[in-house]
């Protein structure tokens, strides 16, 4: 039930959060983009920003944060009582005996009243000190849980562009450990961090009732205690920094490796590769020692100053004692607070380890959840309806970065007026495939559906609308089934067969031992090339958009094949707008429409008869492709 | 008959796609999560004891501060001690004087050993784990791909990074583990010495605790292990979607996996939370026990102060050792997990560096030095299963400066015959010749140097343009890359890069396209201008444009040396000194392709039916030849 509520909280969040970052300017969504590459090699939002939002993140949480704390501040103050009853006891026992008016067993009665206490007192503190661990652990858990999801939407909804740019390993090692960096904090920074103070405070209160000049001269390590971790945070912050970023390097150097091993062993290159390893193993070792320095430096010296305490406190209550200021009692208790404040000095050390590791962890992933979602629904954008499918570019023109991409663009597909478009590399057919679902915006001009500009309509609708097939499909660690109906979970058995057997990959299926259970992935059967298009193919046929988009969705598969797909999908996509794009023109013969691409223009366009008869670019890649076919021939 | 269903083409022409159904023949190197919470070894210790030797003096130096700072540590309530009874109890300023003085100084003591103990172990920790990571990666740089073939990268990622990291924490907590037990040992010989019947009393509350312990831990353990793996399904789970993210997004799969992974996330979150409540269930226990000695030492203690029988500083001082005493063994607890975790990890570790190389070179190994370029199978038997062999007696010869075509259907045995010419597997029959040597006696670095290889898909690393074209290539320089590239036809596409050559390539060179990328694999093959040259022809995936200038780089790439390849255009297969037509297999055709087609065969017959690739039809092939019908 309170998780129901909770994602769709999630959810609502995210909408949130791209729909702010929606600009309307142009040039303010250019400027964006380019921070974001300065700041992915940069660093992040940096230090007490990222603690002051990691700390926010636990507000959603408030009474469970607020118990924690609760619970926190009673264990300290129990800790405290503690070393008061002791010194209490010690102190009245020997008053009792010392003036000699008293029998043992009356004597004895007291320290039995007072051991009775110190149990109940430790019994009390071990349940709340419980409770604040489980507590703190708990929220630690929601929190990191809460970003994990964040960070999981986020990485779903960034554009193309950025996972073109950010390598997989370094954004598995953001998701993985730095989100454990921020869990640590809230877990033994955040919640400690009170438990830590009101024992210092209570301690000095307590310790101040029997002798405040004592109590100002033990307690006078803590200043010096708070600066230097200040400092040793900040130094920490800096190095962990580098540790993470090391790390990251470390992982794409592995997971290249890895993934090239064939390239390493065919070129012999495994010194080279070691030597490669080595460079970044080593500044990992480095960079770490570093830490390690600057922890037992910092750590050594609060150490010091806090025994230093200690000396002060003996020497100076002592000589209270001596003169008769102060009971031996009474020093008893000041030195078991002083042992009691053991706890809170070690804590420090910790804190201060977590807290820097959590302010360059959690710059980490801010920096992503930060990232302006580039393409997002405006305030006025409506679910598009779909009624005929007429997909318009109108004077079309895209740019990447600096460079343009794609041109004056115009071009209209109906239902009735499939388009194909051909081209050498570079040449923008994939710019193209990118602006029909909006995976990018269109820099000048407009790309509309049934009249309906993309950049009025909501994401959803818009992607909803159209089926795509790319050329390289990705398919996900599953069985066949689940891949096939990856855009429609609910797609019945039949459904998923039927695409499958327009993709031409149902016989295959069949045949296979498990058929459609059949997993595929790291764990599961491997397939070809062709085999991969063909699932693909399938899977966005499930999808029943009113718009296919066939961006060379077939290049892998044999022509035999392609053509039997081919007259398939004709059959089946009666009444729904296509455009193919194509490097092999028996793929888009039967366009209504052919564009021929050339840096970004459209060069030529027309049926294929018209095509060949001017000559051109097109005529030219013809002869070149049929020049294949023509050595068969001879 | 043996026809090839999908699942049996350990060729699959792709290094992308991993064989997956023989995974018995190897060690399963899966997570096995059983394993997390293994038996403390004394195996593992010894290997762990392996790698830290060579830091014998430095460990040394650690032990002695450790030893050191425990005893400071232990001396400061002694002092206090010393401080009340003997000083401060008479009246003596003088006395107090020289022992709150003996306090700084052994604080300064606690200071420097401290500093060396945390410092010296963590560089001895660090170089342990950078040495076992560098064998680790040695160890994986040298199996045999056979093994890599079988074994997710993720896996073999999660011991790299996960399971050295648990060591990590367990080497770096070793310092407060050797404390923590110095610290106890300690604090129960002061006990002793400082009143004898007073410690029995107070020290007979331990044996309680590590019952309730002993009770306590297997339940614990169950918990945390299911928290591990359900962390690990979270993991997974978001790598797959991070991959798999132009799906995801194209078919609009983000509320869908929004909501897989809050169930995912819910289910992890419960599972820490049982975890928590039963790692946390232990404070209670131990603070009570904490408050019964406290209680103890005020009732025997004062009982036997008010008898005369030890001072009140002996009280206090027990008070405050009975506080410490605790404490170790609340951190040995968390420890002991940590050490847990770390042996489960050391098992893994050490099973992956254990694992047989697979291909050895020879003790007496020579390189093979210069070669004019002949290679020859005689006879060869090879299956990566040796119950199921994959070639069966392939036997050819390939002249220097010959190129041989094979050709054939997908899984015929193709790319294995190419895999086992530099000795990525080792043959089960018959040899492998390059000029006469055996490929087994020589080095396997030196066939690296005379055999280059390209693969039909390229794999390019994230570095620049320059480094990918000259990668291992000893003294290559910017001139002999950009003069290869010239040649290949990749200059002119590179120039149109941002950096030109010092371009950074992204994740998999995925800011080309697949033809410039075969293009770029053309020219790294010729800058390191390799005799002998393995290249697996990509297959149609190419458009046209590039495919002409891809056609004319192979030519230049071929000139001179010899070439097995992969064939999948009619073009090259035409032009090359020998075909081979392989099929379950086995050579059933070899000769000219005018020779092929007078013989009427398959390959005649492939011909015929106009198939512009070899590559892709199987299915076809078995229906063209009347062969039984496979399971496609």
């Amino acid at each position: 039930m309170c998780l129901v509520g909770r994602g769709s909280k999630f959810s609502s969040e995210v909408n949130l959060t791209s729909s702010t970052a929606t600009n309307p300017n142009e040039s303010q969504t250019e400027r964006q983009r380019r921070s974001v590459r300065a700041r992915l090699t940069d660093s992040g939002p940096t230090g007490s920003t990222v603690l002051w939002r990691i700390t926010r993140l636990t507000f959603d949480y408030r009474w469970h944060f607020l118990l924690s704390i609760l619970f926190a501040a009673i264990t300290a103050v129990m800790s405290l009582f503690i070393p008061k009853l002791l010194g209490n006891g010690v102190d009245q026992a020997f008053t009792l005996f010392n003036d000699g008016a008293h029998t043992r067993s009356e004597i004895e009665t007291l320290l039995r009243t007072t051991a009775l206490l110190v149990m109940a007192v430790a019994a009390l503190r071990g349940t709340t000190g419980f409770a604040q661990m489980f507590l703190g652990e708990t929220l630690s858990q929601r929190v990191s849980n809460h970003l994990r999801l964040l960070y999981f939407d986020k990485l779903q909804v960034l554009s193309f562009s950025f996972h073109d740019r950010v390598h997989t390993g370094q954004l598995m090692s953001r998701g993985l450990s730095d989100i454990e960096g921020v869990r640590m904090f809230v877990q033994s920074g955040l919640v400690q961090v009170v438990r830590v103070s009101v024992m210092i405070i209570a301690a000095g209160v307590f310790m101040a009732s029997i002798d405040w000049q004592l109590a100002l001269l033990s307690l006078g390590f803590v200043p010096f205690m708070v600066y230097r971790s200040a400092r040793l945070r900040l130094q920490l912050r800096t190095t962990w920094r580098k540790i993470q970023d090391a790390l990251g390097d470390l992982t794409t150097t592995m997971q290249e490796n890895l993934a090239g091993i064939r390239v390493v062993r065919a070129f012999s290159a495994q010194k080279y590769e070691e030597a490669k390893f080595d460079v970044t193993a080593k500044e990992v070792v480095e960079l770490r020692m570093d830490a390690a320095r600057a922890y037992a430096r910092g750590g050594g010296s609060i150490s010091f100053a806090f025994l230093i305490a200690w000396a002060v406190v003996l020497w100076v209550g002592g000589e209270k004692v001596i003169d008769g200021q102060l009971t031996v009692g009474e020093l008893t208790e000041f030195f078991l607070y002083l042992a009691l404040l053991r706890f809170p000095v070690r804590m420090i050390l910790m804190m201060v380890n977590s807290t820097a590791r959590a302010s360059s962890a959690g710059g980490r992933i801010f920096e992503i959840l930060d990232i302006p979602s580039e393409i997002a629904d405006s305030a006025v954008a409506r679910p598009l309806k779909v009624s005929e499918g007429v997909v318009r570019f109108d004077d079309v023109s895209f740019s990447y970065g600096d460079a343009p991409a794609l041109q004056g663009i115009s071009f209209e597909a109906r239902p009735d007026h499939t388009i194909g478009i051909v081209g050498a590399p570079g040449s923008g057919k994939s710019s193209i495939t990118n602006l029909i679902p909006r995976f990018y915006d269109p820099t000048t001009g407009s790309v509309s559906i049934d009249g309906t500009d993309l950049k009025d309509a909501t994401v959803l609708s818009v992607r909803q609308a159209i089926g795509l097939v790319e050329q390289d499909p990705f398919l996900f660690d599953g069985s066949i089934r689940d891949n096939i109906r990856y855009g429609d979970v609910n797609a019945s058995d039949e459904t998923v067969i039927v695409a499958a057997k327009i993709a031409q990959i149902h016989d295959f299926i069949a045949g296979l031992p498990e058929g459609y259970d059949t997993e595929l992935g790291e764990r599961g059967v491997g397939l070809s090339g062709g085999q991969r298009q063909r699932v693909a193919i399938a899977r966005t046929l499930v999808t029943n958009s009113p718009i296919l988009v066939l961006d060379d969705s077939t290049s892998s598969v044999d022509a035999g094949t392609d053509a039997r797909i081919r007259s398939a999908l004709k059959k089946m996509t009666e009444g729904q707008t296509t455009i193919i794009i194509a490097h092999r023109i028996s793929s888009l013969l039967h366009a209504d429409e052919i564009l021929v691409l050339d840096n970004g223009r459209i060069a030529e366009r027309g049926t294929h008869d018209e095509l060949l008869a001017m000559g051109g670019h097109y005529n030219q890649l013809w002869e070149l492709q049929r020049g294949h076919g023509s050595e068969v021939l001879d | 008959m043996a026809t090839t269903t999908p699942q049996a083409q350990p060729d699959q022409d792709s290094n992308r796609q991993r064989p997956a159904n023989s995974e018995e023949e190897h060690p399963n190197l899966h997570e096995s999560d059983e394993e997390m919470f293994a038996q403390l070894d004394s195996t593992v210790f010894k290997r762990f004891y392996y790698y830290a030797s060579p830091y014998k003096k430095a460990m040394l130096i650690a032990t002695l501060a450790v030893i050191g700072f425990t005893f400071a540590n232990l001396a400061i309530p002694l002092i206090v001690k010393i401080g009340i009874d003997s000083a401060i109890r008479e009246g003596n300023s003088s006395l107090l004087a020289i022992i709150a003085i003996t306090l700084i100084a052994v604080a300064g003591f606690y200071w420097i050993t401290n500093f060396l103990q945390n410092v010296l172990i963590t560089r001895v920790a660090l170089r342990v784990l950078y040495d076992i990571r560098a064998d680790m990666f040695l160890q994986l740089q040298r199996l045999a791909l056979s093994f890599s073939d079988k074994t997710p990268i993720g896996a073999l990622m999660a011991r790299m990074f996960g399971d050295v990291g648990a060591l990590q924490e367990m080497l770096e907590s070793s310092i407060e583990i050797v404390g923590d037990i110095l610290t106890l040992l300690g604090i129960i010989v002061i006990l002793l010495v400082l009143d004898f019947q007073l410690a029995i009393v107070t020290l007979a509350i331990v044996p309680a605790l590590f019952l309730i312990r002993i009770i306590w831990q297997p339940i614990a353990r169950r918990a945390f292990l299911r928290m591990r793996r359900n962390s690990s399904i979270v993991g997974v789970y978001l790598d797959q979607n991070v991959s798999g993210i132009r799906v995801v997004q194209a078919l609009n799969r983000q509320s869908e996996n929004h909501g897989i992974m809050g169930g995912k996330i819910h289910t992890f979150f419960w599972s820490t939370v049982r975890a928590s409540r039963l790692g946390g269930i232990l404070m209670p226990t131990v603070e009570l026990m904490t408050g019964a000695a406290l209680a103890l030492v005020l009732i025997v203690g004062g009982g036997r102060v008010l008898s005369g029988a030890i001072e009140v500083g002996t009280m206090v001082a027990f008070l405050l050792y009975v506080q410490r005493f605790f404490e170790p063994i609340r951190t040995l607890t968390m420890h002991y997990a940590v050490l847990q975790r770390a042996v489960a990890s050391g098992h893994r570790i050490f099973e992956l560096l254990d694992i047989p190389l697979g291909i050895e070179d020879k003790p007496d190994a020579q390189p093979i030095g210069e070669v004019a370029g002949t290679v020859e199978f005689k006879n060869v038997t090879f299956g990566y299963d040796p119950e199921r062999p994959i070639l069966r007696n392939i036997s050819f010869k390939a002249e220097p400066g010959q190129t041989i075509a094979l050709v054939g259907p997908t899984g015929s045995g193709k790319t294995s015959i190419t895999a086992l010419a530099h000795r990525f597997y080792d043959v089960q029959e018959g040899s492998i010749t390059i000029d006469g040597h055996d490929i087994r006696d020589v080095t396997q670095e030196s066939i690296g140097g005379v055999m280059g290889m390209v693969l039909q898909e390229p794999f390019l690393f994230s570095k620049t343009v320059l480094e990918n074209v000259r990668y291992n290539t000893v003294g290559a320089t910017r001139e002999d890359v950009v003069s290869a590239c010239k040649v290949i036809g990749a200059h002119d596409f590179v120039m149109q890069l941002e950096n030109g050559y010092d371009t950074t390539l992204e994740q998999r060179g995925s800011n080309l396209s697949i033809g410039q990328r075969q293009l770029l694999s053309f020219a790294r093959a010729l800058v390191a201008d390799p005799k002998i040259l393995v290249l697996d022809e990509a297959t149609a995936n190419i458009d046209s444009y590039t495919e002409r200038i891809i056609q004319v780089a192979l030519k230049k790439l071929l000139a001179g040396r010899t070439a097995l390849v992969i064939a999948h255009r009619l073009s090259t297969i035409r032009t090359a000194d020998k075909i081979i037509v392989v099929k379950d297999g086995e050579i059933i055709e070899s000769g000219t392709h005018t020779e092929l087609i007078g013989q009427d065969g398959l390959y005649a017959q492939l011909w015929q039916t106009n198939y512009t690739s070899f590559d892709d039809i199987s299915g076809n092939a078995d229906k063209l030849i009347g062969a039984p019908a496979s399971s496609t």
